[in-house]
């Protein structure tokens, strides 16, 4: 097997396990699988194009490359504000749908299904605002190093391995030191303890929506910059965010990354192995088996 | 903590006409066609003790949540110091000062038993998400300060030795001492305790039995659901008596177990 499928696959399983640790927050917390999850992937991208593209207008030094990237500081600037600016959609996303839903107590299946029409109309918006061609952040071209074995990257894919890695570690950290993590986690485990031992419920929901949108908007940006930007990316990504989030058990980010980087490897070797048409089958295929064989998932814990 | 139990009584301090901390009045509950509480009044001072029993059904647990804000009630309200706080929810009511334990106790079974114990300490700099990045100094310190507390509080509860444990290996005795630990941690000034002593074996029991008593020479105010009698009356010097979701009587320990009142409706629970 050509060793480049190990950088092709780790690229791609950052970039899952990223979204799934939203997708894994999310379903812990608010206790429903939530499908515009990767809509806020495509929002976040778009959004860093928007702001990227504004900065470019008003300085076009912005845009000259960081050498050895591909990009500008415009892009990075701009990543900062679509991070915010996603953080915001989610939080409004639930104020307007999820939130009133909780309030009324609806069933799961309520919230689920609520998370779809979420999702379409997302896309739509996007798709409407940017039409439906492929957009890039850049189109400089990068010569990728040679990294020994066979193996070779480019510096933008090596910067987005570091950044993703630093993030997966910051949010581990942020879980388990301190105190608004520890509420996460009592929240996680029994909502109506939480209020009664007076953990502030509301604030824990928000902090999750932020944090969840927050990896995701650098997940698309991530995207856009390795691949390309199209409003359907989020949603090509869907199926391997929720396989990663299941194979790495609900609720866990440690999880969540290093089931992110199985699905990745498995969807590279599959491409070389078998042929790149059964690339989107590896996902269904590691869900199925997760689902049957160990539903609680790698670092999850089953369920008394 | 108390450092000094043999400094006055809280017991003694609320006899001599303490303030009232938390007023029950004409409060109703209705789940569906049954009324669980029906209008029902009492008071508990500051640096009081005490017990409230009733057969099964007679409302006690409603009552609790009541209390703690766990439930709205449909008439009447409930004060903490003179507030009415009969819509705020549970946590709300920690920061009016009252904490409470269960029947059933509910650890964070997956959580460590000092992770617990610090789900009871709010109101730290590091809830605050961004607080965490721009003020590192301070949470650190705060969540120092914490450790400590909650240390010290299950070394009060004898469980240090478990602090690394998750809580689901604990016993139930001694998920009742880390509940109890838990609402310490928030400084409670009225303690609800429920069944405190229901399913504990009788060494851990008197572990149970001393700290309340420390806690309520410390000043906290204590409201004790209780079926063991013997522990209601080593602690308790007043009791009031619930039955079918309304006040029946109060008086001290000896004098509710003769009232012909009680009996009938122990008896009749028991026919």
């Amino acid at each position: 097997m050509n060793p480049q499928v190990l950088i092709d696959g780790l690229m791609a399983g950052a970039l899952y396990g990223l979204g799934a640790i939203g997708v894994t927050l999310t379903y812990s917390i608010l206790r429903f699988a939530n499908f515009a999850h990767s809509e806020l992937l495509t929002f976040g991208a778009y959004a860093a194009l928007a702001l990227s593209s504004a900065l470019g207008a008003l300085s076009a030094g912005l845009l000259e490359p960081i050498a050895p990237f591909s990009f500008g500081w415009a892009l990075p600037l701009a990543g900062l504000v679509a991070v915010a600016l996603t953080g915001l959609l989610a939080l409004a996303v639930d104020a307007i749908l999820f939130g009133r839903l909780r309030h009324r107590r609806s069933s799961i299946i309520v919230m689920v299904m609520a998370s779809f029409g979420a999702a379409l109309t997302l896309r739509s918006l996007i798709e409407f605002a940017f039409t439906s061609k492929p957009a890039y952040f850049t189109r400089e071209l990068q010569i990728a190093l040679p990294l020994g074995q066979g193996m070779r990257a480019t510096p933008d894919q090596l910067l987005s391995l570091a950044l993703a890695a630093i993030l997966v570690i910051g949010v581990h950290l942020l879980l388990t030191r301190t105190a608004i993590g520890r509420s996460m986690r009592a929240v996680s485990e029994n909502q109506a303890l939480a209020g009664v031992v007076g953990v502030d419920v509301r604030r824990v929901i928000r902090v999750v929506w932020l944090l969840g949108a927050a990896l995701a908007c650098i997940a698309g940006i991530m995207s856009g910059l390795l691949v390309q930007l199209r409003p359907y990316m989020g949603f090509d990504l869907l199926l391997p965010l929720f396989a990663a989030a299941i194979l790495g058990g609900i609720g866990s980010v440690p999880g969540a990354m290093l089931a992110g980087l199985i699905v990745g490897l498995a969807e590279a070797a599959t491409v070389q192995l078998v042929g790149a048409e059964w690339r989107t089958a590896v996902a269904f295929v590691i869900l199925v088996l997760v689902l049957l064989l160990r539903p609680q998932g790698l670092l999850g814990r089953a369920q008394a | 903590m108390p450092t000094d139990v043999d400094q006055q009584p809280g017991e003694e301090r609320a006899a001599q006409g303490g303030m009232a901390l938390i007023q029950v009045r004409d409060v109703a509950m209705q789940f569906g066609g049954l009324r669980a509480v029906d209008g029902l009044s009492l008071t508990l001072h500051q640096g009081e003790m005490l017990g409230l029993i009733g057969p099964n059904g007679a409302g006690k647990t409603t009552l609790f949540n009541l209390i703690a804000g766990s439930l709205k009630p449909t008439a009447g309200g409930i004060f903490i110091d003179d507030r009415d706080v009969s819509h705020e929810g549970a946590d709300r009511r920690i920061g009016h000062g009252v904490g409470r334990t269960f029947q059933i106790p509910r650890p964070f079974a997956e959580m460590t038993v000092l992770e617990n114990v610090l789900t009871g300490r709010q109101h730290q700099a590091g809830e605050h998400i961004w607080m965490n990045f721009l003020r590192g100094g301070q949470v650190a310190r705060e969540e120092r300060q914490a450790v400590e507390k909650a240390r010290a509080l299950l070394d009060f509860v004898t469980l240090s030795h478990l602090e690394s444990e998750p809580a689901r290996v604990l016993s139930g005795g001694q998920r009742k001492l880390l509940e109890l630990a838990r609402i310490l941690m928030a400084d409670p000034r009225a303690i609800l305790l429920d069944e405190p002593a229901a399913g504990v074996n009788p060494s851990l029991l008197e572990v149970i039995i001393e700290r309340i008593r420390w806690l309520n020479a410390d000043g906290k105010s204590v409201l004790l659901i209780e079926h063991n009698m013997d522990m209601v009356a080593r602690l308790c010097s007043r009791v009031v008596v619930m039955a079918a979701g309304r006040y029946l009587t109060e008086g001290t320990p000896d004098e509710v177990v003769r009232d012909p009142a009680v009996i009938e409706a122990y008896l009749g629970e028991a026919a």
